[in-house]
Parts: C-alpha cells; structure tokens; sequence
C-alpha cells in the first residue's frame, strides 16, 4: 500500500518531531500501565494478606458467633465437633477461641480481644510458636500496632483481667513473649494471642472453641450442626467491597491519565497536521485524492503510537519488570487506610492491562489523526496551500 | 480537445466571497493553448494570474464559464477525476517550491511516481533522469532545507517533470532566483518544452521570463488585455 510506504517516510523524514511524539506516547503507555499495575498488585497483595492472617481457606463460625457484636462473644463457644479432631492432629483445622479481657498496660485500662490459638498451628502466617514458653505468666502474643498503641515491649509484663465460663473474674500477669509484624491492621489492633490450652482453663471452657479456621488446601469438611461455614468469598466481601471502591478512585485517576495522554497526542497531532497545510495542499495538488491524503495522515498518526508501544517496551518491559521485582515503596503514612498495605507494592501487570491501554492509545491516535486531515483535505486545495486555515 | 486545443477557456468568471460581497479576480477570460506551447501569463500583482493557472490545474473551479483540459471540464469534475487528471498529466512549479520538507530531493522527485504506481526499476530512472536534467544529480540525499533556493527551484521544476506531464503549470518560477540561477533554469524548461513537447504556462512579472516566451498574454484586473506571439525567440 502507498500510504503505508510514505506515512513511513514521512515519519522517518521527520526525524526529531517523529521521535518527540512517540516519546510523550510512550511514556503515557509506560505511566498508565505502570499506575494500574500498583493499584492491581495493591489489591491482590491485600486478598493475599487477608487470606495469610485471617481467612485462610475459609472459618467455621460457631452460631452465635458475630464478629461485629462483641456481645455474642461470650455466648459463642462450645466443644468441638468430634469429626474435627482428625483434621486438627493433621493441621487441616485450627480452632480458635474467643473471649473478652481488660489489660492493665501502664496503669491505663484497655479491653482487648483475646484470641487462643494453637501455638503449633500452620494455617495462619501469625507466628503463633512464639507461645511456646514455660513459666507461670501467661504468654501473649500481639502485633507491632498494638504493641505501639499501650507501649509493651517483648518481655513486658502486664496485668489481664477476665471473666471466666462461670461469669467470676479473675486476674494474672502475662509476659509479651512476642512481637509480630502484619500488613493487616484487623489482625492487630487490639488484640491479643494466648496458647489455646491456656485461654480454655482461664475461661474454664476445656476443648472448646469459638471459630475453626480452616487450611487452604482442604476440602470442605461435612457442615456440623451447631457450626456455620463461611467461605473465602463471604470473609472477603468487605475488603472486595473496599478494592472495588478503591477501583473506582483508580479508574479515575486512569482517566485523568489517559485524557492528558490524549491530550498530548491531541496536540502533536493537531498542531503538527496544521502546520503541514500546505504540504497536504501539495500532496492534492501533485494529484493525490483526498482519500488518499486523509490515509496517509491517519496512518501516519497510528504509527506514531505503533512506535511508541516498541519505544514504550524498551526501556518499559525492564523499569516495570524492575518495579514488579522490588517492589514500589510505599510512603509510611498509607497505613493509616485501614486496609491491608505493605510498606511495599508489587506492581502486577495483566495481559488484558497492557492490551487494552495501547488499544485505547492506538485508536486515540489513529482518531486525532483522522479529524484534522480529514478537515484540511476538505479544504479548498488552493487554500491548504497557502496555509489559511489557523 | 476543441480544434487541437489542449486547454479551452471559455467566458471564465471567478468570483471570490470578501466579506458580504463578491471580489471578481477573473472576468471573463476566453484563452486556448495549443500542445507544445510556451506561454506566460503577464501582468500586475493582483491581476488573477495565480488565479487563472490554479483553475487550469484542476485546484479550483469557475464561478462562471468553463474551462476545459485535455477534455476535461475543471469546474465539473468529480475530486477524484481532477485528482486523476493532476496525477496523469499537470506538472505543478510553485513559487515557493513546496518541496516536502520530509523527503529528500530524490524522494520528492518520486512522489508523483509513486502514485502513478510505476515500477521501481523504471521509477528510479525517471527520477535520475529529471535530476540530470536540472543539474541536481549531486543532491539527490539532500533534505529541501539543505538546499540553495536556485536548487529547491530546480528539485520542483524536476518533480513537475518526471512524469513528462502535457502540462507544465509554473507560478514565478524564479522570483526567488538571481539571475544567473533564472537563465539557467529557464534554459532547462525551454529545452524540455522542446524534447518533451510538453505545454508551459508561467505565471510573471519577471522580464527574464519575459525574453523566453513564445507567447505573451497580458492580464490586468482579471481580464487579458493583451495576447501576442513573440516570434523573435522562436
Ligand atoms: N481566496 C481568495 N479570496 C479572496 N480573494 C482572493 C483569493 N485569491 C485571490 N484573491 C484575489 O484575487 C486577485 C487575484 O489574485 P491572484 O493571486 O490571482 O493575483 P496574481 O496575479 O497571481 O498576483 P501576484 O502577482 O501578486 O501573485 C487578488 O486581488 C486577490 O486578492
Ligand atoms: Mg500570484
């Protein structure tokens, strides 16, 4: 085809504005692509976290259980079913239970979640061995926010009042014999990790439990009565709910992005295919149809983002692979979201990403360069010649 | 072609919208050219010279009248048959080159070429040929902004040419050339006009060009008050 040969020149032979322009194209391919990936690598590194520390493979919750009614705590705990115990001893299931304290750090007074736990347990990513200890304190277990929040340093002793099975209280010391760091803010803030055995004599609760986590890689055992099983999908609905609102903010600032890229383009095209009036009016005058000039010029447009995309690769592909491999820091105070968000993020770049930003690039291009020759081919030739149109 | 007319004006009126009005550039013009014929139109800034040669070549269309190349009427034609009819036989010199400043002077010289679709072995002749005959052998690598005005001059007197168009339209060919450059250029053309019997309309108020003509048509306000053979140079 003609006009593919002399759009290619005509690029060619514009040497330094070719290049111009295929630049600013690239680099909004290289930004655009590079800001949803953060977004998507945010959000599967959150889900991860999410499924690490707390979800895992799903939770049986105990029927009364209602984590967001702290009054259903003391009601929702009972023995384990029997059915459960194999798949303990195998790690397939960890039970955890549930119960209310006041901590003491400090003179001040602070209610806390005291969750027991199985200090062998794998299924969650809480180092959870750290309980593993002798001695007459209780061993506890909290995360780094929480250890922030009442100032309690490994090795700390602090007082923890409960009220146990019978509704007496009661009051020891426990030892902080481990610190724990976590993306997942809801893991953390106040709570407190106690060895399982431990927790069930201090409430008087032997072998039961409040909710049982189960592992990744099981199938789903038979429902129990007495026991609701909440999957993956239920336990993520908030934090999806959350990303998808997030996503929506992204989609957002991927406008804003594409818009100023397009407009970038907008403006190289245009501005240049204003200027080259007269070369256009020349192109008829040697007899070209106005076909023919308004597909060289579109053509010419469209390989502009063409070049870009493989200019966009090269120095793209290893900064992006880069990012994907070291990850983005994040600054410090991206924490205080709420959600889960590691100091680092790693970027992850769909297929579909990077094919529909240069698709979308593409057809931009190819458009602003179609709307302008299209009007300067239907201008009167004598005029494009003189340049009239401004 | 009317009694062997190659070109046929007929009562040509053009009018130009200025404002809520109209501006009559040309009123009422009645020329012929015949093949081979080495003419220029003459005549004050203003005078519709650019006008009259814009409309032969097919750019723009009578107001009034008619105007008919190589059989063809201008103001009636289709874009794509004036587009045809540039292509197969106008050869375009404009006073300001108009050379693409993206190609070399090789590539400029091929463009026509290209989209007469000719074959490379042939196209690449045809351009060194053209070249040889303005003396631009030398440059054929060069980009317009590199060249001398004489030599853009020459690069679009050779791309007007390479096709061996049946006409030759040449607007001031050399108001940007000094005198030298004008006699060797107008040499050039006249030679060609000879070898190729190709038809030439000039555009000027120069007196070098002047001295080359065959035929002298003089325009003043749009109308042609003046057209004389000018046997001397023949
Ligand atoms: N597109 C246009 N709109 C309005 N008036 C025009 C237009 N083109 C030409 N004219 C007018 O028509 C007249 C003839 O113009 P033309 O360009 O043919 O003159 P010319 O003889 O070539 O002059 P010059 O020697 O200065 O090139 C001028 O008065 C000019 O102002
Ligand atoms: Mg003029």
């Amino acid at each position: 085809m003609i006009a593919l040969k002399l759009a290619f020149r005509n690029l060619i032979g514009a040497g330094l504005r070719t290049w111009q322009n295929v630049f600013v194209l690239s680099l909004a391919f290289v930004v655009i692509i590079w800001h949803r990936g953060i977004i998507d690598g945010w959000d599967h590194q959150a889900k991860r976290d999410m499924i690490a520390w707390d979800v895992a493979g799903g939770q049986y919750w105990h029927e009364a259980y209602d984590p967001y009614d702290p009054f259903t705590i003391q009601d929702s705990h009972s023995p384990l079913p029997t059915v459960w115990q194999e798949m303990i001893d195998q790690d397939k299931i960890t039970p955890i239970l549930i119960a209310q304290a006041t901590i003491y750090p400090d003179g001040h007074m602070l209610n806390v979640k005291l969750s027991g736990i199985d200090p062998y347990q794998n299924i969650l990513k809480i180092p959870t061995q750290e309980l593993e200890v002798e001695g007459e304190d209780i061993p506890i277990l909290l995360g780094t926010r929480m250890a922030k929040s009442t100032q309690l340093a490994k090795g700390d002793l602090v007082t923890i009042r409960w009220r146990d099975a019978n509704g007496t209280f009661d009051a020891a010391e426990a030892k902080i014999a481990g610190i724990f760091k976590t993306n997942l803010p809801t893991v953390d803030n106040g709570q407190i990790y106690v060895p399982l055995e431990r927790l069930r004599q201090m409430m008087q609760m032997p072998n039961e439990a409040s909710i049982g986590i189960k592992a990744v890689n099981l199938e789903e055992p038979l429902p129990q009565s007495g026991w609701i099983f909440r999957d993956q999908q239920y336990l993520l609905a908030d934090i999806n709910a959350i990303l998808e609102k997030k996503r929506v903010g992204g989609s957002i600032l991927y406008f804003i992005l594409m818009s100023l890229s397009m407009l970038a383009i907008f403006d190289t095209q245009v501005l240049s295919i204003f200027r080259r009036q007269k070369e256009i009016g020349t192109h008829i005058a040697l007899g070209m149809t106005r076909g023919q000039v308004i597909q060289l010029f579109t053509i010419e447009g469209a390989m502009h983002s063409i070049l870009a995309a493989g200019v966009a690769a090269i120095y793209g592909i290893p900064l992006l692979t880069m990012q994907a491999k070291n990850g983005f820091a994040m600054p410090a105070s991206a924490d205080d979201y709420g959600l889960a968000i590691s100091e680092k993020i790693f970027p992850v770049y769909s297929a579909q990403l990077i094919l529909v930003t240069v698709s979308l690039v593409f057809i931009t291009a190819t458009i602003v360069s179609f709307l302008p020759a299209r009007k300067i081919a239907k201008m009167n030739p004598t005029d494009a010649i003189k340049g009239k149109l401004q | 072609m009317n009694n062997g007319h190659i070109i046929n004006i007929e009562g040509l009126i053009k009018r130009f919208p200025v404002g809520s009005g109209f501006f009559t550039a040309l009123d009422g013009i009645d020329l012929s050219f015949g093949k081979g014929e080495f003419a220029g139109l003459v005549g004050p800034s203003g005078s519709g010279k650019t006008t009259l040669l814009n409309i032969i070549g097919s750019l723009d269309s009578p107001s009034e009248g008619k105007a008919t190349v190589m059989g063809q009427s201008v103001g009636e034609l289709s874009h794509k048959k004036a587009a045809d009819l540039r292509n197969h036989n106008l050869g375009f010199i404009f006073q300001t080159y108009n050379l693409l400043p993206v190609y070399t002077v090789f590539e400029n010289v091929e463009f026509p070429l290209l989209l007469l679709k000719m074959d490379k072995v042939k196209r690449k002749k045809a351009v060194m040929d053209a070249l040889d005959w303005v003396g631009l052998t030398d440059k054929v690598k060069s980009r317009p902004k590199q060249l001398s005005g004489g030599e853009s001059q020459r690069g679009a007197i050779a791309r007007a040419m390479v096709k061996r168009p049946q006409i030759v339209l040449a607007d001031e060919p050399t108001a940007n050339l000094d005198s030298e450059n004008s006699h060797h250029i107008l040499q050039t053309m006249e030679k060609l006009n000879q070898d190729l019997e190709a038809t030439f309309i000039f555009a000027t108020h120069d007196d070098k060009v002047i001295q080359y003509l065959k035929r002298k048509i003089s325009l003043a306000d749009g109308k042609v008050i003046n057209d004389e053979l000018t046997p001397n140079r023949t």
